[in-house]
């Protein structure tokens, strides 16, 4: 049985391989859909520049070499964990990224934390009164927690807690290790903000999984029995219908690396996403590059270990 | 003669059951009440408001809601409800344009990998995983970084985000159908490749994408103003949901007016393909339509 795990996991981490050999020809290629040359990125179209200047600053960057040349030398460099030098800052694309890591990393887990307590409670008490009316109005909220554009409520959110309640400190960050409260309470509406719409995609598959868990017969064996509701719902059924919200919350990691960006943005968060925003804005094409690969790399290596975690919590899944 | 018209007059009964069953679903019907509301402020933009979206008035800059100006104006003294109406037309244009792009072009895809099967879906699902290896909404600002800004390259980067997603759904129901018999009885008759597989299969498969792209326009216009919201969709001044949030940022704290109704807008439009791709998914799949539940109790 392990050795169909073992050759699972071979083929899964192939398939990845490969997949990633494909990530990197199209994040290679981005830089080619730029208007205009690289040359030209840098210095300005207006800039008076020389035949000759062009040519060197072509020689320097590698840009006078095929395509296909240019392609490896990028991918051997990215295999040494050499990200490419940052046009503007003039400091390495990975050494930048992993300095912002650490504020894009504690804003992920904590609105993947938002959403699991906030989306399993609100989907285990819809489910337990399915079609009645709090099950509707749950359904309903789930909904418009869908629909929210996260930069409107970030932008609603800094006007009611921060501008008029000013419950909330001026959005000046700090770290957590220098003042762990100040950051968390810094870091609690970027956090709702971003975990809202996960909340609400993980609240509708907690009451799905349940409603479908709660019509099993072993379910109804432990009302047979006598068993509280509370201990029916949470020790029996919920155990089960759980397993599925997992894999969700696997994908929701990824939502919520595409919406740091933004969140970052209207919070003013020195994070991996307000840097590739800056990036852009700089045209400082190798960062922007770079940070792309690295946000893949990230995504590709999530869904690789929700897979394999999958069936380390369910048994029942073989291969 | 007699049989056709019998034929037509059944399809035509079983079309007007099936959107009698479709309109007494209350999601499907809340959401296209809000959707048509979206359609006629989108067509209409020119009748129905009350003021030039472009129109600047020095006198009246940053005033409140007021009967003159039911929503507001901005910094310019711009009437914000007749820019809102306006950018109604814009993001349904973006979000229509880019999905049904993403469905021709991805649908293609999937209906050649599916239907050949071999390494030409071996190559085609293989390039399709790698759109699916980034985050949707950064692969859009990311292509939407290289590609530059405007109305035309947001609606690109969204199509070029989405199209895989309808090439993979497209696929998988390819795969069911070319084993059925009527496309082994067709390929016997001798039909070509090419009207099999669009005029047999494509009817076939694709009922299972409108949900999907119902579930899409609603993400595209979630994108499309995260990108003008971030500066890299569409420009001011043309009014846009997302550009009338950004200009707003700045006047937060003394006109938040600015910001409220653009968002409302985009959540209400967000909302009406939520309700509906909901709805649609109940009506069409029979399991959540008798689930079995738990007593209702307290």
């Amino acid at each position: 049985m392990s050795s169909n795990i073992w050759g699972y996991l071979v083929r899964r981490i192939l398939s990845t391989l490969l997949t990633l050999f494909g990530v990197s020809i199209l994040v290679f290629l981005m830089l080619q859909l730029i208007p205009g040359t690289v040359v030209e990125q840098i210095m300005g179209t207006d800039a008076m520049v020389t035949k000759e200047t062009v040519e060197s600053l072509k020689t320097f960057f590698g840009l006078d070499q095929p395509i296909h040349i240019q392609y490896l030398h990028w991918v051997q460099n990215i295999a040494r964990g050499n990200f490419g030098i940052s046009w503007r800052t003039g400091k390495t694309v990975l050494g930048l990224i992993l300095d912002h890591l650490p504020v894009t990393g504690e804003l992920t887990l904590l609105a993947l934390g938002v959403a699991f307590l906030i989306g399993v409670p609100a989907g285990v008490f819809s489910a337990t009164r399915s079609n009645t009316a709090p099950d509707n109005v749950t359904r309903v909220l789930s909904l418009l927690g869908l629909s929210l554009p996260v930069f409107w409520q970030g932008t609603m959110l800094i006007l009611i807690f921060s501008l008029l309640l000013r419950w909330m400190p001026a959005l000046d960050y700090v770290g957590f290790f220098e003042d762990p409260l100040r950051n968390l309470q810094l870091m609690a509406m970027p956090s709702i903000c971003l975990g809202t719409a996960s909340a609400a995609m993980i609240m509708r598959m907690t009451r799905a999984c349940l409603l479908e868990v709660l019509g099993q017969d072993y379910v109804r064996t432990a009302r047979a029995k006598g068993l509280g509701e509370r201990m029916v719902v949470y020790r029996h059924a919920l155990r089960n219908a759980i397993i599925p919200v997992i894999t969700v919350a696997g994908v929701q990691v990824g939502y919520l690396l595409g919406g740091i960006v933004v969140v970052e943005e209207v919070f003013t968060l020195p994070g991996v996403g307000r840097l590739v925003l800056s990036a852009i804005f700089n045209r400082d094409y190798p960062l922007v590059q770079g940070a792309v690969l690295f946000i893949a790399l990230v995504f590709m290596l999530t869904n690789l270990l929700v897979d394999l975690l999958y069936s380390v919590i369910d048994p029942r899944i073989r291969y | 003669m007699l049989t056709q018209g019998r034929e037509q007059s059944r399809s035509g009964t079983g079309r007007r059951m099936a959107a009698r069953i479709f309109l007494r679903n209350k999601l499907i019907f809340s959401g296209l009440i809000i959707f048509l509301i979206m359609m006629v402020q989108a067509l209409g933009a020119n009748w129905i408001s009350p003021y030039e979206p472009f129109k600047q008035n020095y006198r009246e800059t940053l005033q409140g809601p007021s009967w003159q100006h039911p929503f507001g104006t901005d910094r310019f003294g711009r009437d914000i409800l007749s820019r809102e109406i306006h950018g109604a037309r814009i993001s349904l244009r973006v979000a229509v344009i880019s999905i049904l792009a993403a469905l021709v072009v991805g649908g293609m895809f999937g209906l050649v990998a599916g239907y050949f099967g071999g390494w030409i879906d071996l190559v085609i699902s293989r390039c399709m995983d790698i759109f699916f290896s980034f985050p949707a909404m950064f692969l859009a600002i990311a292509l939407a970084a290289m590609l530059g800004n405007g109305e035309g390259n947001a609606t690109l980067a969204i199509a070029i985000v989405y199209m895989p997603l309808f090439a993979r759904i497209i696929r998988g129901s390819v795969l069911t159908e070319r084993e059925q018999e009527y496309v082994t009885a067709s390929m016997a008759l001798g039909a070509s490749t090419v009207r099999i597989i669009f005029g047999q299969i494509l009817p076939n498969v694709i009922s299972p994408t409108v949900v999907q792209a119902a579930i899409c326009m609603s993400y595209a216009i979630l994108i499309e103003a995260a990108l003008s919201y971030l500066g890299l969709g569409i420009q001011p001044p043309i009014p846009s949901w997302g550009t009338m949030l950004n200009e707003g940022r700045t006047y937060l704290e003394v006109a938040p007016w600015i910001s409220i109704f653009p968002g409302l807008a985009i959540m209400l439009a967000v909302l009406a393909f939520n309700l509906m791709s909901d709805g649609f998914r109940d009506v069409l799949d029979p399991r959540s339509r008798r689930r079995p539940g738990a007593p209702a109790k307290g």
